[in-house]
C-alpha cells in the first residue's frame, strides 16, 4: 500500500538516527577518555557528527522517490 | 546586535558572580554597570532595530526604483507596498503599447461627370454664337448660304461635344443611330418567332428553334458590336475633321484681315502727303503689315492642306463603312456624309473669298509700284535739271534765281508736251490695249467660270446623291415593314388551315369508329364476363395461400422467440450471479474472484457479441483477486486523507527534511472543513490538496465514488504518490461495476425485448 510507505520510512529513520546516535554518543565517549583529558566536546561532537549522519540519512531516504536515475532520460519542453 | 547580547551576557555573567563575590563595592559597582548597561542597551537594542527597518525599506524602495521587476514581484507579494510605491516613486510605467498601423483609406476619386454636364450647356451656346459671325461676314450665295448655316451648327454641337470629354458623342449622329437600332432589333425577334411558328406546323423538320434563336441572337450581336465600333469610329473621324477645318477656316479669316489691312495701309501710304519723318514710319508699319499678311498667308495654305487631308481620311473611314454593308447603320453614314460635304463646301468658299482678297491685294500694290516709279523718275529728272535744290522745293522760292525759275518753267513745257504726245500715242495704243486685255479678261473669266461651274457641279452632284441614298433608305424601311406583316399574314393562314384539316380528320375516324358490328360488340362482352369470373376465383386462390404462409411463418417465429426468451433469461440469471459476487466484499477485503461468474456468463451467451464484448472487458485483477466494496473504499480514504494532508508541501522540488517539518506544521494549523459540496466546474484555486480532498470526502460521503476518485487524481506531488493505491483501487472498482451494470442493463432489455405481448 502507498499509504503505509511513509510511515515506513519514518520508522527507518527514527531507528536509523537511534543508532547512530548512540554510535556517535559511544565513539565520542571513548575517544573523550582515551585522547581527550575528558573533555566534553568530543562527545558533543560525536553526537553531532551521529545526527548529522541520521538526518542525511533520512533525508535521502525521503527523497528517493523523486531522484532521476542515470538510466532515465529526461527530456525538457522547450519554451 | 551581537555585542548587545555579548554585553547582556556579560552583564548576567557579572551579576551572578557578584551575587557570589560579597564586597559592597562591586556590587555597587555591579549594580551601577548593570543599570547603565540595561538602559543604555535597551535604547541600543532600538535604535539598532530602527536603523536596521528603516535601511531595509529604503533599500527595498531604492532597489524598486531601479528595476520594475522586483517592484512588480515586492507589489504582488506584500499587501499596500504598492500604495507605499505609489507615495514615494510615483506610479509604475506601464508596459509599452503597440499601435496597429491605421489603416490608409483609399483616396475617392471625384467623378468628372457633374463638370462636364454643367459646362456642356454654355460652351454649346458659345460656340454657336461664334459659328455665326461668319456667316455675316461671308459674301452671300443662297445654296450655300443654308449649307453653311446648317454646317455650322451641326459643327458647333459636335464641337461642343468634342470640347469635354470624348466618350460623350455628338448629340445629332447619336440620337440618329439610337433610334434606328433598336426598331431594327425589335423587328428581327419579331420574324423570328414567326419563323419557330412556321416551323413548328409543317412535318418538315427544321432546325430547332432554340437554335435559330440562338443564332439570331449571335448575328444581333456581331452586328450591334460593329455597329457601335463603327459610330465611334465616324464620330472621332467626324470631330477630328471637324476641329481641323475649323482651323482652316480660321487661319483663312485671318488672312484675309491681314490682307485687307495691308491694302488699306498700302492705299493709305500712296495717296497721304505726310512729312518725310511721318512717311518712313509708316513705311515700316507697312513693311509690318506685309509681313504680317505674307505669314497668315503662309499659315492659312498650310491648315488648309491639313484639312484637306483630314476630309480624305473622313471620306475613307466612310467608305469602309459603306463597305461593310449594316442596314442599321446607314442613318449614320448618311449623316457622316452630309456634313462632309458641308465641311468641304464651307472650306472651298473661304479659300474662294482669301484668293479674291488677295488679287485685290496685286492690284493695289502695282498701282503702288507704278505711283512710286513715276514719283522716282519725276525726281531724277528734276534734280538733273536743279541739282542743288532739295525734294521739298516749295518753299525754298527765294532762292531760286531766274535762270533756274526759267530752266524750270522751260522743262516743265517739255515735260508736258513729252506728256501730250504720250497721251495722243496712248490714246491710240489704248483700244489695242482694251481688246487684248479684254481677250485676255474673257479667257480668265472663262476659266474662272469653268472652275466654278465644275466645283458648283460637284456639288450638286453630291448633293443629290445623298438624297437619293437617303430615299433609298426610307423606301427600304417601308419595304420591310410591309414584309413583317406579309409574313405574318402568312403564318396565321397556316395555322387557321392546320386547324381545318385536323376538324375534318376527327369528322371521318369518329364515323369509321361508330360503323362496327353490333355482334362484335356482344361476343366481345362475354369474353369479358368469363375472364373476370377467372380472376376472382384466382385472387381467392392467393388468398387462400398467402394466409396458410401467414401462419405457418407465425408458428416458426414464435419458436424462435421462444428460443431468444429462453436465452435472454439465462443471460440474466448469469448477470444476477454476477452481480451476487460482487456484493460479497468484506470490509476491508476484497471479493471473490469474478471468474467464475464470469465464465458462466460467457457460456450462456455464446452467441451474442455484444455480451462477449463486455465479458472481455473486466479488468484481468479484478477476474483473478476481485474487487474491493465501495465501503471500504471509503473507510480506506479517511486514513489516506490525513495522511495527504500531513505532505501536503512535499513534491519534486521541496522534499528535505525541513521541508517534512513544516508540511506536518501546515498540516497541524491549516483547519478547512470536513465536507465541502465539489462546484460543477474546478478552478485554478480549487486545485488545493486540502480542498481537494475535502471535496472528495463530500463526494463519497454522497455515494458518488467515481467523482472522489476524479478529484483525488487531481492531486500533486507526495499527496498524489500516497494516494496512488487507493486510486487504483477506486478505478478498478468503478470499472467492474460499470461492465456489470451494462451487463445487467443489456440482459434486461434483451429479456423486455423477447417477451410476448399478451
Amino acid at each position: 500500500m502507498s499509504e503505509k510507505e511513509l510511515g515506513k520510512k519514518l520508522d527507518r529513520c527514527l531507528a536509523d538516527s537511534a543508532v547512530k546516535l548512540g554510535a556517535g554518543l559511544g565513539l565520542g565517549i571513548v575517544f573523550s577518555v582515551v585522547f581527550f583529558k575528558r573533555h566534553t566536546w568530543p562527545v558533543a561532537f560525536g553526537l553531532g557528527m551521529g545526527l548529522g549522519m541520521a538526518y542525511t540519512n533520512c533525508q535521502n531516504d525521503l527523497r528517493a522517490p523523486y531522484l532521476i536515475q542515470r538510466n532515465i532520460k529526461v527530456i525538457a519542453k522547450r519554451q | 546586535m551581537l555585542r548587545v547580547c555579548l554585553k547582556g551576557a556579560n552583564s548576567a555573567a557579572r551579576k551572578c558572580l557578584c551575587g557570589n563575590g560579597v564586597p559592597l563595592h562591586p556590587l555597587q559597582q555591579c549594580r551601577s554597570y548593570t543599570s547603565g548597561g540595561s538602559g543604555s542597551s535597551a535604547g541600543k537594542i532600538v535604535a539598532a532595530s530602527v536603523l536596521t527597518v528603516g535601511g531595509g525599506v529604503g533599500g527595498t524602495i531604492l532597489y524598486a526604483n531601479w528595476d520594475p521587476k522586483f517592484r512588480a514581484n515586492v507589489e504582488k507579494s506584500i499587501p499596500y507596498s504598492d500604495q507605499v510605491f505609489g507615495l514615494a516613486l510615483g506610479p509604475a510605467a506601464p508596459p509599452p503599447v503597440i499601435n496597429k498601423p491605421r489603416k490608409v483609406e483609399p483616396v475617392q476619386i471625384s467623378s468628372m461627370s457633374e463638370m462636364w454636364k454643367d459646362s456642356k450647356q454654355p460652351k454649346a451656346k458659345e460656340v454657336e454664337k461664334k459659328a455665326e459671325q461668319p456667316d455675316a461676314e461671308g459674301p452671300p450665295a443662297p445654296a450655300p448660304q443654308e449649307t453653311l448655316e446648317e454646317a455650322s451648327a451641326q459643327v458647333a454641337q459636335i464641337l461642343s461635344a468634342i470640347g469635354e470629354v470624348p466618350s460623350v458623342p455628338a448629340p445629332g449622329t447619336h440620337e440618329a443611330e439610337a433610334v434606328p437600332p433598336p426598331a431594327a432589333l425589335k423587328g428581327v425577334p419579331a420574324a423570328a418567332a414567326k419563323c419557330t411558328e412556321c416551323e413548328h406546323e409543317p412535318a418538315v423538320k427544321e432546325r430547332p428553334e432554340g437554335e435559330v434563336a440562338a443564332r439570331l441572337a449571335e448575328q444581333d450581336k456581331a452586328e450591334q458590336d460593329l455597329l457601335t465600333s463603327l459610330s465611334s469610329n465616324l464620330e472621332d473621324a467626324l470631330g477630328s475633321t471637324a476641329k481641323v477645318t475649323l482651323q482652316a477656316i480660321g487661319a483663312q479669316e485671318a488672312a484675309l484681315q491681314a490682307i485687307a489691312q495691308h491694302t488699306r495701309q498700302l492705299r493709305e501710304a500712296m495717296e497721304a502727303e505726310a512729312p518725310p519723318d511721318k512717311k518712313s514710319t509708316q513705311w515700316r508699319v507697312l513693311e509690318d503689315a506685309l509681313s504680317e499678311r505674307s505669314r497668315s498667308v503662309d499659315e492659312a495654305g498650310a491648315a488648309v492642306l491639313k484639312a484637306k487631308a483630314e476630309l480624305d481620311k473622313l471620306r475613307g473611314v466612310i467608305d469602309g463603312a459603306k463597305h461593310l454593308k449594316i442596314a442599321a447603320a446607314r442613318p449614320s453614314i448618311l449623316a457622316a456624309e452630309e456634313n462632309l460635304h458641308s465641311m468641304v463646301v464651307d472650306l472651298d468658299s473661304v479659300v474662294t473669298r482669301v484668293q479674291t482678297a488677295q488679287s485685290e491685294a496685286k492690284i493695289v500694290s502695282q498701282y503702288s509700284e507704278l505711283v512710286n516709279e513715276a514719283k522716282a523718275q519725276f525726281q531724277k529728272e528734276l534734280n538733273s535739271i536743279t541739282p542743288e535744290i532739295q525734294a521739298n522745293w516749295k518753299g525754298l522760292t527765294g532762292k531760286l534765281t531766274q535762270d533756274d525759275l526759267n530752266s524750270l518753267i522751260a522743262h516743265a513745257h517739255r515735260r508736258i508736251d513729252q506728256m501730250n504726245r504720250e497721251l495722243a500715242e496712248q490714246r491710240v495704243r489704248e483700244q489695242i490695249h482694251i481688246d487684248s486685255a479684254l481677250e485676255q479678261q474673257k479667257l480668265e473669266d472663262k476659266k474662272a467660270l469653268e472652275v466654278a461651274v465644275s466645283t458648283a457641279l460637284e456639288h450638286n452632284r453630291e448633293q443629290m446623291r445623298l438624297e437619293q441614298e437617303k430615299k433609298v433608305e426610307e423606301t427600304r424601311e417601308v419595304m420591310e415593314a410591309e414584309m413583317r406583316t406579309q409574313l405574318r399574314r402568312q403564318a396565321a393562314a397556316h395555322t387557321d388551315h392546320l386547324r381545318d384539316v385536323l376538324k375534318v380528320q376527327e369528322q371521318e375516324l369518329r364515323s369509321e369508329a361508330e360503323e362496327a358490328n353490333p355482334e362484335q360488340l356482344k361476343e366481345t362482352e362475354y369474353r369479358r364476363l368469363t375472364q373476370d369470373q377467372l380472376d376472382s376465383f384466382t385472387l381467392d386462390m392467393n388468398a387462400a395461400y398467402a394466409r396458410l404462409k401467414g401462419m405457418e411463418e407465425a408458428i416458426d417465429s414464435h419458436v424462435i422467440a421462444e428460443e431468444e426468451a429462453r436465452k435472454a433469461h439465462q443471460l440474466w440469471l448469469s448477470v444476477e450471479a454476477l452481480n451476487y459476487t460482487l456484493k460479497t466484499a468484506a470490509l476491508n477485503d476484497p471479493t471473490e474472484p469474478l471468474e467464475g461468474a464470469v465464465q458462466a456468463i460467457k457460456e450462456s451467451c455464446a452467441e451474442d457479441e455484444f455480451a462477449q464484448a463486455l465479458a472481455t472487458a473486466l479488468p484481468s485483477e479484478s477476474l483473478s483477486r476481485g474487487v474491493y466494496s465501495e465501503a471500504s473504499l471509503r473507510a480506506r480514504f479517511y486514513a489516506i486523507r490525513q495522511l495527504a494532508r500531513r505532505v501536503a508541501l512535499i513534491d519534486e522540488t521541496r522534499n528535505s527534511l525541513y521541508q517534512y517539518f513544516l508540511s506536518y506544521l501546515q498540516a497541524m494549523l491549516l483547519f478547512e472543513k470536513a465536507q465541502e459540496a465539489p462546484p460543477a466546474k474546478l478552478s485554478a484555486e480549487d486545485l488545493d490538496t486540502f480542498k481537494l480532498l475535502s471535496y472528495a470526502a463530500y463526494s463519497l460521503e454522497h455515494g458518488d465514488l467515481e467523482l472522489a476518485a476524479k478529484l483525488v487524481n487531481q492531486l500533486k506531488g507526495e499527496s498524489r504518490r500516497v494516494a496512488q493505491d487507493w486510486l487504483k483501487e477506486a478505478r478498478l472498482t468503478l470499472e467492474t461495476k460499470q461492465v456489470v451494470s451494462l451487463l445487467s442493463a443489456y440482459a434486461n432489455a434483451v429479456g423486455l425485448g423477447t417477451t410476448m405481448a399478451p
